[in-house]
């Protein structure tokens, strides 16, 4: 029965959609599914999402990180403010306090790849790190999903 | 005197009754509800993607849409322009009945150049407008759209309006979209501006 339930699991991960990217962990930090999208030739800006659970008994700060295909990185937050798209950088990073986890999606937080070297094509995979107050510096590969993609794990619109 | 007090109620009675009239038939005729809808909109003489000058004037008897954006946005105009992409296939050859612009409130990176090579990952009747700052203010400001800009530590990004304008043939805003109303409702929207009602 419980084989059957397992197997049933992993069916349904599968059948959840494109290839599940992987979490990881840096310290009480978990991060998990990093992903992109697809950028539209000549674009110069793409956002990348995840979820950041902190398992610790203290708040840590996401404070920058990087991406091969970006010459700079940043951590933003956007908003829809009355049909205005409002974004701003977080100057002193993402705060997640401890036993928070913080999902980074379209729409609202966000790590900001600026000056793009390439075009980001969907099936790509996008090599990275994460820079955290406490827990240090992380490597992440971020999955590239479709252009206009809105999240939500492993989610494919 | 009580006769001249009930004159004077009358007159502000006529006067607050001509008021609401007024407001009404505004939003009669805005069909939205859009009071404001009578002054969005207005003139404009920019370049296009192609380098050459589109003035409004040449688009009397045409609807259009207009929408606010720039290339090193990274969400709402990427998201906008491939939702309205998928949306002109599905309107078949009626969407050329229409036409749609982008307009770049960038001005200092978005050359006609950019715009085009951006612009050409979306479907072709789309056509990306610039022109100096001044220009791109004084319409962005006929059409109530806001922008600004908003530095960061690596460079600057903008706030704007992402609503987009449709204004019907006599350049008159006749409805709005909002940032990802659903593709039926937006769809709903194109097909009533094309066909005039």
């Amino acid at each position: 029965m419980k084989r059957m339930i397992a197997s049933s699991l992993v069916v349904a991960a599968l059948a959840a959609g494109p290839a599940a990217a992987e979490d990881y962990k840096a310290g009480s930090l978990k991060i998990e599914a990093p992903w992109t999208r697809a950028t539209p030739v000549g674009s110069k800006v793409a956002g990348g999402f995840m979820k950041i659970e902190n398992t610790g008994k203290e708040a840590d700060r996401l404070v920058g990180g990087s991406a091969t295909v970006a010459g700079k990185f940043e951590v933003h937050e956007m908003a829809m403010i009355d049909n205005m798209m409002k974004m701003r950088e977080l100057a002193g990073g993402l705060e997640i306090g401890p036993g928070k986890s913080v999902e980074l999606k379209p729409g609202s937080f966000h790590v900001m790849f600026m000056d793009l070297k390439e075009t980001l094509k969907e099936g790509d995979k996008v090599k990275g790190t994460l820079k955290f107050e406490k827990a240090g510096t992380v490597e992440v590969e971020y999955a590239v999903r479709a252009m206009g993609a809105q999240g939500g794990q492993m989610k494919k619109h | 005197m009580r006769l001249v007090r009930n004159a004077l109620w009358g007159a502000v009675l006529a006067a607050l009754l001509s008021v609401g009239a007024v407001v009404l038939f505004q939003r009669v005729q805005t069909g939205d509800g859009l009071p404001l809808a009578a002054r969005i909109g207005g003139p404009f003489d920019l370049v296009t993607h192609d380098g050459t000058r589109l003035r409004s004037e040449s688009l009397k008897g045409t609807p259009f849409a207009v929408f606010f954006g720039f290339t090193y946005c990274p969400d709402v105009c990427p998201t906008t322009m491939l939702e309205l992409s998928n949306i002109l296939k599905r309107l078949g050859p009626d969407a050329d009945r229409m036409r749609y612009f982008f307009v770049s409130v960038d001005t200092e990176r978005d050359t006609p150049e950019h715009l085009k090579l951006y612009l050409s990952n979306f479907d072709a009747r789309i056509m990306g407008l610039t022109g100096t700052a001044e220009e791109i203010a004084a319409v962005a400001r006929s059409y109530r759209a806001i922008y600004q800009k908003v530095p960061t530590s690596e460079g600057f990004t903008y706030n704007h309006t992402a609503t987009m304008y449709l204004m019907d043939r006599n350049g008159r805003l006749a409805s709005t979209i909002s940032y990802q109303e659903s593709e039926e409702t937006q769809l709903q929207k194109l097909k009533r501006l094309i066909n005039g009602n």
